[in-house]
């Protein structure tokens, strides 16, 4: 699969180089290829994404493993896992047509009015644009984190909770001081493995982020990402075989980020079941 | 005691803080079946599911092609992919230790996390590239490679559970190790069924790897050689495209994409969580 991709990747990565990925010119009629606003809007999205969806899912893990009584537990996980079942053109359509109307007419002007005087939340409000992505990302990958970190937390021996309430701990304090930590790595792990699902994540992100080839310090403009690319312009790469190969050599680069990625998130949760003295 | 009850205080402001975040992981779910249902319910008839789309301009038609032919190319993807997998997975867990079992896994795990767009990228150079024209065999194809870890892995998971002594009163009958095997198989057979219906789920709602594979028609099509409709294909054209009666088609095909994917999805772990009663 790799050679597959290397292949395909090559007269592209032979004319471009690794400046492929700082070039910010892309013009198909020309034969320019350059990956940077993508490589940036899937950075940016991604992150974004996760610095939301990273507390509410933790919370959620949180509340049901240690607060949450007992019958709604079940109910309430199954639910957040369901989310995780609805496909991404959905996710994309509700995007379109629900999410991002309410965004520009409520919280956009919002966040300008009162934070305007920074650059990510100034200049012309899009609909479609990298943070209406980000918020789209943020639902879809909470379940993810949402359900790893949960297994790994209820891994957590229940003499260390125990020990932590004996010394009179409060049960925040239980949570915050003793089984966080003692699950960290996996939680670490499970974060990533968001990370890796936001990366690769296609339609909805094609579908709301604008697709604009362009950098912006502005998150109310419209960027591009690397999996839209591909989406966008691929079946009828108009560019010729050059073309073709930059979307390849795009593929390539974006498979190699997110089998990174996993490999990492893996090893980490592979390091907490380890210590577990199990598989 | 005052410090105490400050401790007490901040305890109970992030039990707050969290069920706040509960509330707000849950909200997408029902916010998005009430506008899948306010929106799409209207055009659900019957002529939805036996017509093709009515030409722009008027209301009514539906998407009866690309129903038949998610169920063409998810039905193709389940044929090369489930028996794969399951293979994949016995192998994984029968002869676990070895070295090939390892590097199977490690395999099945990084691409669990490879993007599907990857993934149809692949089945165009393999199937489209050589064969210079678009077709429903590549996008079954290109599904088919997305199954495979998905099957695999929950096969590897149930055959564990099978007790051991099951394996070694089949041996101490003198049965061969592929008998064995089967016999094994069999044990676990209804959990292997739901996690490939998992699969199976997962898969219809999958876009991206069709986008340059099947393609997308306006036309019935039986011929697996040629380009073929797929629901989520018809919810991205139709959601993009600038008409208002597709709009409401998009909303209707999303409707009924997500009935059949939660019914299979609440389906399987319905029938998993009665016959284990694991506690997940």
């Amino acid at each position: 699969m790799l050679l597959e991709l290397t292949r395909g990747a090559l007269p592209a990565a032979d004319r471009f180089g690794l400046g492929f990925i700082t070039s910010s010119v892309w013009d198909p009629v020309a034969g320019h290829f350059g990956a940077w606003p993508a490589v940036v809007g899937t950075l940016l999205t991604s992150l974004l994404a996760l610095a939301m969806a990273v507390p509410l899912a933790l919370g959620v893990a949180i509340y049901l493993t240690e607060f949450a009584p007992g019958p709604i537990r079940r109910p309430v996980a199954t639910v957040i896992e369901l989310l995780a079942a609805i496909p991404s053109v959905v996710y994309g359509l509700w995007g379109i047509f629900v999410l991002v109307p309410f965004l520009t007419k409520w919280v956009y002007p919002f966040l300008e009015a009162r934070l305007g005087f920074l650059p990510f939340f100034s200049g012309p409000i899009y609909g479609p644009s990298v943070l209406s992505a980000a918020v789209i990302l943020t639902i879809m990958i909470v379940p993810f984190i949402m359900s790893v970190s949960r297994e790994v937390l209820l891994a957590v021996p229940p003499g260390q909770r125990e020990a932590a309430l004996a010394l009179g701990a409060t049960r925040w304090e239980a949570v915050s001081t003793v089984i966080v930590p003692y699950a960290k790595s996996g939680i670490m792990g499970a974060v990533i493995l968001g990370l890796g699902r936001a990366l690769g994540e296609t339609m909805a992100v094609t579908m709301l982020i604008g697709n604009r080839h362009d950098v912006s310090a502005s998150l109310f403009a419209p960027g591009y990402s690397m999996a839209a690319v591909i989406a966008n312009e691929f079946a009828d790469a108009a560019g010729g075989p050059i073309h073709e190969s930059a979307l390849i050599y795009m593929a390539l680069l974006l498979f190699a980020v997110t089998v990174l990625v996993n490999a990492a998130a893996r090893l980490m949760i592979w390091r907490v079941s380890r210590a577990r003295g199990e598989a | 005691m005052d410090r105490r009850a400050l401790r007490r205080v901040k305890s109970n402001a992030m039990v707050g803080l969290m069920i706040a975040a509960v509330v707000v992981a849950v909200l997408p779910l029902f916010l998005i079946l009430a506008s899948l249902l306010a929106r799409g319910a209207a055009s659900l008839t019957f002529d939805f599911f036996v017509n093709r789309p009515a030409p722009v301009g008027e209301t009514g038609g539906g998407v009866a092609h690309a129903i038949l032919g998610t169920l063409i190319i998810v039905g193709g993807a389940s044929v090369i992919g489930i028996p794969l997998g399951i293979g994949a997975g016995l192998y994984a867990s029968e002869y676990r230790g070895t070295r090939l079992a390892w590097v199977t896994r490690f395999v099945a795990d990084v691409l669990n996390g490879t993007p599907s767009i990857v993934v149809g990228l692949l089945a165009w150079t393999w199937v489209v590239a050589t064969q210079r024209h678009f077709s429903a065999l590549a996008g079954s194809f290109a599904l088919a490679f997305l199954m495979v870890p998905m099957v695999m892995r929950t096969t590897e998971e149930l055959v564990l559970l099978v007790p051991d002594a099951l394996r070694e009163a089949a041996l101490a009958l003198g049965y061969p190790r592929w008998r064995t095997t089967y016999v094994v198989l069999r044990t676990a057979l209804p959990g292997i069924v739901t996690g490939s219906l998992l699969a199976v789920a997962r898969v219809s709602g999958e876009t991206a790897p069709l986008l340059f594979t099947a393609l997308g028609s306006e036309y019935f099509s039986l011929d697996l050689q040629r380009p073929m409709a797929a629901l989520p294909l018809v919810v991205y054209k139709y959601a993009t495209g600038p008409y208002p009666e597709w709009h409401a088609l998009a909303w209707t095909a999303s409707l009924v994409l997500i009935l059949v994917v939660l019914t299979l999805n609440l389906g399987a772990r319905f029938v998993t969580r009665q016959r284990f009663g694991r506690s997940e």
